[in-house]
């Protein structure tokens, strides 16, 4: 479905390496990785947001839709979040539709500023899916949430992915468990400058001390 | 209402003020001089003036000069402000222009313009046009090299088309620069409208305060001015504000301080 081919990527010094993958219908991926190693590089490559998108075939669409779940909110702090939500093309219907599926209904006319951080991450997890996403990034979308908060929040992230079964997710995460409940594949980035270490499937019955292992091995050989 | 950071009390208004009319009142009184009306005298100019038609007429003249040259300034000031924030070849391409045209005094550029172009309204507002445009660049270039990256992504990700950025991204953002250009720019405008009015046009209050000098008729020198400093003001409340209150209505009292 989606050709990611990224030529590497350098802010003075190279960050990105040359990294080849083919991201399929309904991947639900864990990227994990060192912190500062370029996982939100590798998020906004596959954005388009410095450079071109990847090519991407996509059944019956020119063009990839990505939605992208920024660590802040990145709602326009000016706009309700009916109007939020409007600006991304959703109609009135699906406004109330979205916000709702996020545990946000009742709050379209509330500014972002008005909401906790917890629920502007929702709020905006729901412009995320107002345009129907091929492709979902999520960065780090349990940090700085409380235990319970995040429990919530990666429920109905897992809600979501039952609910649209085509669409592909990566997820950036420091958290082996976060990988083992949400995703079915995992990539492991490293190295300097930043590439693929490992790029798997996880085993439905593997559990989070075996992937812990795993990465733990990972960490040393790079 | 709430009062702007650093402005005082309304009371205030009314204690000092008409303590300066009382103090003027008296030393009109004790001088007893043409040079220096009373404020009785002045109300009566500027109510024979008011109702000959003549306060409207040159009033009138002057607010359209200053109308056409304030959207023209604004405009392409904030065009190039904008360009010039947005790209360091097009400030390094400004730049020098800038640093020229914020330093040449405005009377210059008034009498180039009178003088190659004739004593013609195009040369009045030009002459306006070209003192101002720098500030506007100035200080919308300020706002353009502030403008939160983050949000510049998220409009990318969402494929925001280029009037939604403009308005939904940039024009929110922009707006404190933008009322600061205002502010700034009327108040430059008005007067460098007088000076063009002055030196060449037969219409405007400028026009007007150049006979009254001629004359030594300071009554309606001062009527004018009243006038005068009473539009401003009007337009301060009736537009400014009330522009200001809405476009910023979005912000939380929590930030509003920050």
């Amino acid at each position: 479905m989606l050709e990611l081919r990224i030529e590497g990527r350098s802010f003075g010094l190279p960050v990105l390496g040359e990294i080849f993958t083919t991201i399929c219908q309904g991947d639900r991926i864990c990227l994990l990785g060192p912190s500062g190693i370029g996982k939100t590089t590798l998020l906004n490559a596959i954005a388009g947001l410095d450079g071109a998108m990847p090519d991407a075939a996509v059944p019956g669409r020119n063009k990839m839709r990505v939605g992208y779940l920024f660590q802040e909110h990145r709602l326009l702090p000016w706009r309700t979040l009916r109007q939020n939500l409007a600006i991304v093309g959703a109609g009135d219907a699906d406004i109330e539709r979205l916000l709702a599926s996020v545990g946000l209904a009742g709050y379209a006319d509330h500014l972002p500023d008005q909401l906790s951080l917890g629920m502007a991450r929702r709020a905006a997890l729901a412009r995320c899916l107002a345009i129907q996403p091929d492709l979902l990034l999520l960065d780090e979308p349990f940090a700085s949430l409380d235990p319970v908060r995040a429990t919530e929040l990666k429920q109905l992230i897992l809600d979501l992915l039952g609910r649209y079964p085509t669409m592909a997710m990566i997820c950036v995460t420091h958290d082996a468990r976060d990988a083992t409940e949400l995703a079915n594949r995992l990539w492991y980035l490293d190295g300097q400058p930043a590439c693929l270490q490992w790029d798997g499937t996880i085993a439905a019955q593997s559990g989070v001390e075996s992937l812990v292992q795993r990465l733990r091995t990972l960490d040393q050989v790079v | 209402m709430t009062a702007r950071a650093g402005q005082p009390a309304a009371w205030s208004y009314w204690v000092v003020l008409p303590a300066c009319i009382l103090l003027w009142a008296v030393i009109a009184a004790t001088l007893q001089t043409p040079l220096l009306p009373s404020p009785g005298e002045v109300i009566v100019a500027l109510r024979s003036e008011a109702t000959n038609g003549q306060l409207w007429f040159h009033l009138a003249a002057t607010l359209a000069r200053v109308t056409v040259a304030f959207v023209l300034a604004m405009a392409i000031g904030t065009a190039i402000g904008l360009a010039m924030g947005r790209s360091t070849r097009t400030n390094a391409l400004f730049d020098p222009l800038l640093v020229v045209l914020l330093n040449l005094p405005a009377l210059v550029t008034i009498i180039l313009m009178y003088v190659w172009f004739g004593l013609v309204e195009v040369a009045a507002v030009l002459a306006v046009v070209v003192n101002k445009v720098p500030n506007v660049a100035v200080t919308v270039r300020e706002g353009a090299r502030s403008l939160d990256p983050k949000l510049e992504s998220m409009a990318t990700v969402y494929r925001f088309t280029r009037w939604q950025r403009f308005r939904e991204v940039w024009l929110p953002q922009l707006f404190p620069y933008l009322m600061a250009a205002t502010r700034g720019g009327l108040a430059l405008i008005w007067k460098i409208v007088l000076v063009v009015e002055l030196l060449g046009r037969s219409s405007g209050v400028g026009f007007k305060l150049h006979l009254a000098f001629q004359v030594f008729d300071v009554a309606t020198i001062l009527a004018y001015s009243l006038a005068f400093i009473a539009i401003v003001q009007l337009i301060e409340l009736a537009l400014l504000q009330p522009l200001e209150r809405r476009a910023t209505r979005w912000r939380q009292p929590e930030t509003a301080h920050a």
